[in-house]
C-alpha cells in the first residue's frame, strides 16, 4: 500500500474543471516529482492533497485513510505538510516566530526545540537571521525558511510547490541538495516543479501533468530519456 | 550623472509651491483666523501662525534633504521658504485688492491683518516674507544638525506648543494645587487663552531640550548601572516604579478636577474600544468598519436590563453588576453572529460587509419595529448609575475608576492574548490565511475568537457609556465612531498595545481638550492620516517587528543578488 495515493480526482475552480481524473502514488521514503507546464494543474493537485481544495470526485488516501473527512487545518496532524508556491512565509513575523508557527500542530516543547535545532542545522543561514523579520530575507532565504517551517511539524510527507521559483541557479542547486538530505533523513517528498531537469535529477519517479490529466508516469531515468518529455520540458530537440 | 553635484532647483521650488498651497488652504478654510485667537506664546505667536510656520519649517526640512551639500541644503530651504512667503504675500494682495468673500468666506480683512502682522500691505508683507523665509532656512538648519540634537529640539518645540495650547487647562489644574499655582503662574501669560509667557516658553524649551539631550547621553549609562544592581534592588526599583504609576492613576481624578477627568473618561472609553479593535484589525488583520455595532449592543443591553423608566415593555431594573456579564455575553454572541457570514471574506469585501452590519444595528435601534423594546429615536432614559461598595458611580471622578478598571482588564487580556498560542495564530492568519491553515490553524475558530474578543471589549465600553450618560440614543452610535477607533489604531500603530493609548490620547483626548477647533476636527484627522501614512506608516508607537520591517532594511548588510 502506498503512503499517499490519489485516485482519479476531479477538482474544480467554480465551473472550471482543473483536474480531470488525476491519479498518482507516493511510496514511503521516495522523492516523486510532478512536472508540467504552467496551468497544467500541479499546484491544484497539491492544494487538493492538503485539503485547501475539495475534489468533487475521487479520493486522497494517506496511510490507507481517506482524507476527505478532514478539514484543511487537520491534514497537518496526519503528517502531511505543504510548502506553498511563492513560499508563503509570514512576512511580518521573525524567522523564529515563523518556525514556531510551523510547529503549531505540535505541543511537546522539547520536540519543538529539537526540530528548531534541526532546522537550524539544515539551514545555518536561518540561525544567523533568526531575529530578523521574514519579509526582509532574500528569496533564497525565504525558501529555506518555508522549508524549515514545514519541517517543524515533523511531517511524513512534504509537499513542495516550485521550490526553485525565482531563485538563482546556485541557490536552486543548494535547495535541491537540501531536499535530498531531508529525504535521506526519512521524509517522503512530493515535488512539483517546472524545472523538470533538476526535479528528475533527484526524484526516483515522475509524473507528467498536462491540462489536468496525467499523460506519462515512469521512473525518473526513463522520463529523462523520453523524447516527448525531452522536447516539451527539457528543452532538447 | 551630473545631478550628483547640481543644485536640485526642481525639488526646492516644488516643495515651496506645495507648502504655499497648504498655507493657502490653511488660511482660506479659516484656520489661521480661528486659531489666531489662541496664543501659544503670549503676545508673540498665535496658534494660527504656528501652523503656517510649521508648514514652511517642514517644507524647508524636506527641501534640504534633496540636496547634496550643506550649502546647497541651506540655500534650497531658503528658496523653498521664499517661494512659500511669496505665495502667501500673493494671497494677501489678492484678498486686499479683490473681494473674494462671495465664494471664499474666510478671505477677509482680518486674514490680511494677521498675515501682515497688522502693519498693512507694503510694510507687513516685508516682515511676512522675511519671517517665513527665515523659518524655511531654519527647517534646513534642522536638517543639517545631528539627529540627536534635532530630536531634542523638535521635542522641545512640540512641548512648548502643547503647553501653550493647553494653557488654560493647566492653569485651572494648577490652581487647585494651591502654592504651586503662584510659583508657576509666571510661566503663563495673563488672561484667558494667552498661552505661555515669553520667558515661560524659553524656559520650557530649554529645559525640555536640555533634559532630552542629557537623557540621550546618559541613558545607556543609567541602564547599565541599573542592570549591574543586585536582583533584589532591581526588583524593588521596579516595584517602586509600578507603585508610583498606581498612585498617580488612583490620585488622578482628584488632581485633574471635574472637566479633565471627564476628558480622561471619554479617552478611556475610546482606548477600551481601541484595544478591542486592535485585536480584530491589528492582530488578526480583519478590517472591521462596523465596530460601533458592539458598542451599541453593549449600551442598549445594559439600558434595557437596568433602566428604571417604565416606558419600555421589557425594562427589568436589574443591578448593573448583574447585567454586565449578560451584556458582554450578548456582545460576544453578536461578534460570532457577525463573524459567521464573513468567514470567507477578506480585505475590502470584509470592510464593506461589516460597515453594513454597523449601520443595520443603528437603523434597528432607530426603527419603529423595536421601539417598544428599546425606545426608537427617543432611546432609553433613566439608566441608573452603578453602585460599588456603597459608592454611587455617577460623577466623572468616580466613573473614572470603573473605566480605568475596564482598561486595565482589557490591557491585561490583550497582552496575554498577544503572547499566547491564539495570538500567534491571529498574526499568522493576518499574514497568509492559506499557509496558516496548512500549518494547522483552524481559521473558523480563530476568526470567530477575534471577532468575539473585540466585541466583548467594545461591549464593555458601551455598557460603561450607557451608565455614564444615563441615557442612550441611536445617534450616539454613528459610523464615525468606528472610523475614529480605526484611525486611533492606525495612528498609534497597528497591532501595538501602547499604540492604542497613544492614538487614544491624540485622537480622542486632544479633540476633547481643543473643543473650539471642533469644526476642523475631521480636516485635521484626514491630514494627519495622510501624513502618517506617508512619513510614519507604522504609527507613533509601533509593534516592534512592524517597525523593523519598515525601517531596518537600511541596516541589513547587502544581500546576495538573487533576492
Amino acid at each position: 500500500m502506498s503512503l499517499l495515493s490519489i485516485e482519479n480526482i476531479h477538482t474544480y475552480y467554480g465551473n472550471i474543471h482543473a483536474l480531470k481524473g488525476v491519479s498518482l502514488n507516493v511510496e514511503k521514503g521516495e522523492i516523486v516529482t510532478l512536472i508540467g507546464a504552467n496551468g497544467a494543474g500541479k499546484t491544484t493537485t497539491l492544494r487538493t492533497i492538503s485539503g485547501l481544495l475539495k475534489p468533487r470526485e475521487g479520493k486522497v488516501t494517506f496511510n490507507g485513510e481517506d482524507l476527505a473527512k478532514y478539514k484543511s487545518h487537520e491534514v497537518i496532524y496526519k503528517g502531511i505538510c505543504m510548502v506553498p508556491e511563492g513560499r508563503g512565509i509570514f512576512a511580518r513575523l521573525t524567522v523564529t516566530e515563523n518556525l514556531e508557527m510551523g510547529a503549531y500542530s505540535r505541543t511537546d516543547k522539547t520536540e519543538i526545540q529539537n526540530n528548531m535545532e534541526k532546522a537550524f542545522t539544515i539551514f545555518p543561514r536561518l540561525k544567523e537571521r533568526r531575529t530578523q523579520v521574514a519579509g526582509t530575507l532574500s528569496g533564497g532565504e525565504q525558501q529555506m525558511l518555508a522549508m524549515g517551517r514545514a519541517l517543524m511539524s515533523n511531517p511524513n510527507v512534504l509537499l513542495l510547490d516550485e521550490p526553485s521559483m525565482g531563485l538563482a541557479p546556485v541557490l536552486v542547486e543548494l535547495i535541491f541538495d537540501t531536499i535530498q538530505d531531508i529525504n535521506k533523513s526519512g521524509t517522503t517528498i512530493l515535488l512539483v516543479e517546472q524545472n523538470a531537469l533538476m526535479a528528475l535529477g533527484i526524484a526516483s519517479r515522475g509524473y507528467v501533468l498536462q491540462t489536468g490529466q496525467i499523460v506519462l508516469s515512469d521512473s525518473a531515468e526513463n522520463l529523462k530519456k523520453n523524447p516527448t518529455v525531452q522536447k516539451a520540458y527539457l528543452g532538447m530537440e | 550623472m551630473s545631478t550628483q553635484n547640481q543644485f536640485n532647483w526642481k525639488k526646492a521650488i516644488q516643495l515651496g509651491a506645495i507648502a504655499g498651497i497648504v498655507g493657502i488652504l490653511i488660511a482660506l478654510v479659516g484656520m489661521v483666523e480661528t486659531f489666531d485667537k489662541r496664543d501659544i506664546v503670549a503676545g508673540a505667536i498665535s496658534m494660527g501662525w504656528t501652523m503656517l510656520l510649521l508648514t514652511v519649517l517642514v517644507a524647508g526640512y524636506f527641501s534640504a534633504s534633496h540636496q547634496t551639500s550643506n550649502l546647497f541644503r541651506l540655500s534650497a530651504s531658503g528658496i523653498t521658504g521664499l517661494i512659500f512667503s511669496l505665495i502667501m504675500s500673493l494671497l494677501a494682495l489678492l484678498v486686499e485688492n479683490f473681494d473674494l468673500r462671495q465664494t471664499l468666506v474666510n478671505a477677509s480683512p482680518q486674514l490680511i491683518r494677521i498675515l501682515t502682522f497688522e502693519n498693512g500691505i507694503p510694510n507687513g508683507l516685508i516682515s511676512l516674507i522675511a519671517i517665513t523665509t527665515i523659518f524655511g532656512i531654519l527647517g534646513g538648519v534642522l536638517y543639517v544638525t545631528p539627529s540627536k540634537i534635532r530630536k531634542a529640539i523638535s521635542l522641545g518645540l512640540s512641548i512648548v506648543v502643547l503647553l501653550g495650547l493647553l494653557e488654560d487647562i493647566i492653569q485651572v489644574t494648577l490652581a487647585g494645587l494651591g502654592g504651586a499655582s503662584s510659583a508657576l503662574a509666571w510661566m503663563f501669560g495673563r488672561g484667558a487663552q494667552s498661552g505661555l509667557s515669553i520667558t515661560g516658553a524659553i524656559v520650557v524649551f530649554v529645559v525640555v531640550t536640555a533634559s532630552n539631550l542629557l537623557w540621550d547621553v546618559n541613558a545607556p549609562k543609567i541602564n547599565s548601572q541599573v542592570e549591574k544592581m543586585p536582583a533584589n534592588r532591581q526588583r524593588s526599583l521596579r516595584v517602586l516604579g509600578y507603585g508610583l504609576i498606581i498612585l498617580v492613576v488612583l490620585y488622578l481624578p482628584t488632581l485633574l478636577g471635574l472637566y479633565l477627568t471627564e476628558v480622561v473618561n471619554v479617552t478611556g472609553l475610546f482606548i477600551l474600544m481601541g484595544l478591542g479593535l486592535n485585536i480584530v484589525v491589528g492582530f488578526a488583520g480583519l478590517l472591521d468598519l462596523g465596530y460601533v455595532a458592539f458598542y451599541a449592543i453593549g449600551a442598549y443591553a445594559v439600558g434595557v436590563l437596568t433602566t428604571l423608566s417604565g416606558e419600555l415593555s421589557t425594562s427589568l431594573g436589574w443591578n448593573f453588576w448583574l447585567a454586565l456579564p449578560v451584556c458582554i455575553f450578548l456582545c460576544v454572541m453578536a461578534g460570532v453572529v457577525l463573524g459567521i457570514p464573513v468567514l470567507n471574506m477578506r480585505g475590502d469585501y470584509l470592510a464593506i460587509v461589516t460597515l453594513g452590519f454597523g449601520e443595520i444595528i443603528r437603523i434597528l435601534a432607530l426603527s419603529d419595529f423595536l421601539k417598544p423594546h428599546i425606545g426608537g429615536s427617543q432611546g432609553i432614559v433613566n439608566i441608573p448609575a452603578p453602585e460599588f461598595l456603597g459608592v454611587l458611580l455617577n460623577k466623572p471622578q468616580t466613573l473614572y475608576y470603573l473605566i480605568v478598571a475596564g482598561c486595565i482588564l482589557a490591557l491585561f487580556i490583550s497582552q496575554r492574548l498577544r503572547d499566547s498560542r491564539l495570538g500567534r495564530s491571529w498574526k499568522a492568519m493576518r499574514e497568509d490565511e492559506d499557509v496558516a491553515q496548512a500549518m494547522g490553524i483552524n481559521l473558523v475558530a480563530t476568526k470567530l475568537l477575534a471577532f468575539a474578543t473585540g466585541a466583548a471589549f467594545s461591549g464593555l465600553s458601551g455598557t460603561i457609556l450607557a451608565v455614564k450618560l444615563g441615557t442612550i440614543y441611536p445617534h450616539s452610535f454613528a459610523l464615525l465612531i468606528s472610523i475614529n477607533v480605526l484611525s486611533l489604531i492606525i495612528v498609534g500603530g497597528m497591532g501595538s498595545i501602547p499604540g492604542v493609548f497613544v492614538g487614544g490620547l491624540l485622537l480622542a483626548g486632544m479633540p476633547e481638550l481643543l473643543r473650539e477647533f471642533a469644526e476642523y476636527r475631521l480636516l485635521i484627522y484626514g491630514a494627519l492620516l495622510v501624513v502618517m501614512m506617508q512619513v510614519r506608516p507604522e504609527g507613533f508607537w509601533p509593534e516592534e517587528t512592524h517597525k523593523r520591517e519598515l525601517h531596518e532594511n537600511e541596516h541589513i548588510p547587502a544581500q546576495e543578488a538573487t533576492s
